[in-house]
């Protein structure tokens, strides 16, 4: 069984829900990154996932634009990204990890390269956020065969014939994008969540997750309610923000500041 | 490949395909707008009414047909073969740009959007849309660059006078790509009401279809034109290449006639062996990027590198699709012209010809005053000259050391 179903298989048993963060890889220095990710699994991480910085992430918000531009002028590469997954697997072997970022820089490592090394170094599944399943028919057959699993997005205006296009293409479990607009955007709105899941469940058996707008303990809750899985990005990409200048020290308090707002949302998740 | 046998208009293939370049790679946010906006088109381009109401509006509200003008003593300088500048300078506005916004917004009318939005780089495009916002009654948004807000002050003022808000872009490198990154985003959140008017023959399908159906009357005119000036095809076409949208409009209609030549010229910039340029046609590599897989710039990581030229429309990374299908095919020749030498050929129109060309048309004259004179006087170039060059004013005076 992949990592993402037993993760999932075990939350089930115990009736909890997921916590995923996002956070962009490389962002504010390429040495944060691993450790983030133990603490953040310390605190209550079900599943991480990690950006791949883009140049031009188009359907992200600022947030995420400037997680990226920061990541960048440490030049972290694709394969930086999956490098830091290899150094995170040593100490971790059941956290899964998936990547999230654009197609452009898969595309230029070629499809069979990436998911060999990403395969190899311990990734579970990628999230490619500019391909739609109806252009992913070279890239599926290749994830499938390295064991990789595809995540897609759904979105609030996505009809249900191509709910059921994208489920049948996607495995490991689907991204319900929570509201119009980009990342970091405002104000999740729980009933209509409900009423969409509620359509995605008689289309697919595919765990759900739901992020854009999860900024606080309390809507990771009442999300954690309805969705299998409770994605948190922006609010941490923004505790990072705040320590733009690497200073000593910066480091241990964001990686505490991020710790202190994943444990709140996991206490109120279970509770 | 026969290239007179060719059926031009079955490209691109149902999902938006040109050969490997195309089709539509967007975020899920965005894909049932862009469905809706397919199907809207696919629905209209064929509707009598929608047809007719288009024509007027070019005909009565743009100006056209737009003259073909033989350049004559230009062509005698030059010592060659003689040079027609398909004057789409003269369209309302001073560019090809309005053929492309008057039936987007058409379509938006018919589609009941009451909102607009728009990037633009040179400001061209974003002029365009804000005037026929402002004649249909539309809320206007567009994006441009803090760079080109800066470069292109009269464009930026033009837009705003027609009641158009500009919004300036500081991410990435604060040109025309983070404009466009920055319009996908605001039409993601506000799906419902808004309809973006893409100023080139790029993203997602089908913008880079639906863009060159619109601009091709620039290359049906020409044709019936030079037939009737000269007497024949021409030997020749040339169009500068940033998106690609009055290249592929003036290429079109004679990509089956196998023995005109085609040139789409790039920007070259500092020179293309700087680095400093924007010729991904000429130097990049296949990508994808704003929805679309074509020749790119970008590093050996994948990300979009920053673009160089002194014209502010065709500093992009990328290329509309169908070029990059054109180049694969071997149909179109794409060469690349840089700034001294566009800076050249745009002082020689204006002192020879009295016509002042736009910085982009200006590397299409360039790459024109080296094919002349290699070709015999009896031979014919047609030379879009995309548009005007008043907007380019400030640059120009600014590299000669002179402030206005």
């Amino acid at each position: 069984m992949s990592r993402i179903a037993a993760c999932f298989k075990a939350l089930k048993a115990q009736q909890k829900t997921a916590l995923v963060p996002y956070v962009t890889a490389g962002d504010s220095h390429p040495s944060l990154t691993v450790p983030l990710m133990h603490r953040m699994v310390a605190a209550g991480a079900d599943i991480i996932e990690l950006g791949i910085p883009f140049s031009d992430p188009m359907a992200d918000g600022p947030t995420i634009q400037l997680a990226c531009e920061r990541a960048l002028v440490h030049n972290v590469s694709l394969r930086d990204v999956i490098t830091m997954v290899a150094d995170f697997r040593q100490k971790d072997q059941m956290t899964p990890v998936v990547l999230m970022g654009y197609l452009n820089p898969i595309e230029v490592m070629g499809y069979q390269n990436f998911a060999e090394s990403a395969s190899q170094a311990g990734v579970d599944a990628a999230l490619i956020v500019d391909l739609p399943p109806e252009e992913s028919t070279d890239i599926l057959p290749i994830f499938k065969q390295h064991d990789l699993d595809t995540i897609y997005l759904l979105a609030p205006t996505t009809t249900p014939e191509r709910m059921r296009i994208v489920c049948e293409a996607g495995s490991g479990f689907v991204y319900y994008v929570s509201l119009k607009g980009v990342t970091g955007a405002n104000n999740l709105d729980v009933k209509a969540v409900a009423k969409r899941l509620d359509e995605i469940r008689t289309i697919s058996t595919l765990p759900i997750g739901v992020g854009f707008g999860v900024k606080d303990a309390e809507t990771a809750a009442n999300v954690a309610k309805l969705a299998d899985a409770v994605v948190v990005g922006s609010v941490l990409v923004r505790m990072i923000e705040a320590y733009p200048d690497n200073q000593a020290g910066d480091d241990e308090k964001i990686m505490s500041n991020i710790s202190e707002l994943l444990s709140s949302m996991r206490s109120a998740m279970d509770s | 490949m026969q290239f007179s046998d060719f059926d031009w208009n079955s490209m691109p293939d149902a999902a938006g395909h040109f050969g490997i370049h195309g089709g539509r790679f967007v975020a899920e946010t965005l894909m049932e707008a862009i469905e809706a906006l397919d199907k809207a088109y696919s629905e209209l381009k064929n509707n009598a009414e929608f047809q007719a109401e288009y024509d007027n509006d070019l005909r009565h509200y743009v100006g056209r047909p737009s003259p073909l003008y033989l350049a004559e003593r230009w062509s005698r300088e030059l010592g060659g073969a003689n040079i027609y500048l398909k004057r789409e300078d003269l369209n309302h506005t001073g560019a090809h740009k309005i053929n492309n916004t008057i039936g987007q917004a058409l379509l938006a009318k018919y589609m009941n959007k009451k909102r607009i939005i728009a990037e633009t780089g040179a400001g061209q495009h974003g002029v365009a849309t804000a005037t026929i916002a402002a004649r249909l009654g539309l809320e206007c948004v567009v994006y441009m660059g803090e760079v080109d807000v800066k470069r292109q002050a009269p464009n930026v003022y033009r837009m705003k006078l027609l009641g158009a808000e500009v919004r300036p872009v500081s991410s990435g490198s604060k040109t025309l790509k983070d404009a466009l990154n920055e319009a996908m985003r605001d039409w993601v959140t506000n799906v419902d009401d808004t309809f973006y008017v893409l100023g080139t023959v790029a993203g997602p399908a089908p913008y880079p279809e639906m863009v060159r159906d619109f601009q091709t009357i620039i290359g049906r005119e020409a044709r019936e034109q030079i037939q009737q000036q000269a007497g024949c095809l021409p030997d020749a076409l040339v169009a500068c290449v940033g998106g690609g949208s009055n290249a592929i409009g003036l290429f079109h209609e004679f990509l089956g006639d196998e023995p005109v030549k085609i040139y789409g010229v790039e920007a070259a910039g500092e020179g293309l062996e700087t680095g400093n340029h924007a010729a991904p046609l000429c130097m990049g590599k296949p990508g994808v990027l704003h929805g679309n897989r074509t020749y790119l710039m970008n590093d050996p990581n994948g990300q979009i590198i920053e673009t160089h030229s002194v014209s502010a429309g065709l500093d992009y990374p990328g290329v509309g699709p169908e070029h990059s299908w054109l180049k694969d095919i071997g149909r179109v020749d794409y060469v690349a012209v840089d700034d001294k030498e566009a800076m050249t050929a745009f002082h020689a129109l204006t002192r020879i010809e009295g016509i002042i060309p736009a910085l982009e048309s200006s590397h299409a004259l360039a790459y024109a005053m080296k094919l002349a004179p290699t070709l015999s006087k009896d031979k014919n170039i047609i030379v879009n000259l995309s548009g005007r060059g008043d907007k380019d004013i400030n640059t120009v005076a600014a590299l000669e050391g002179i402030t206005l």
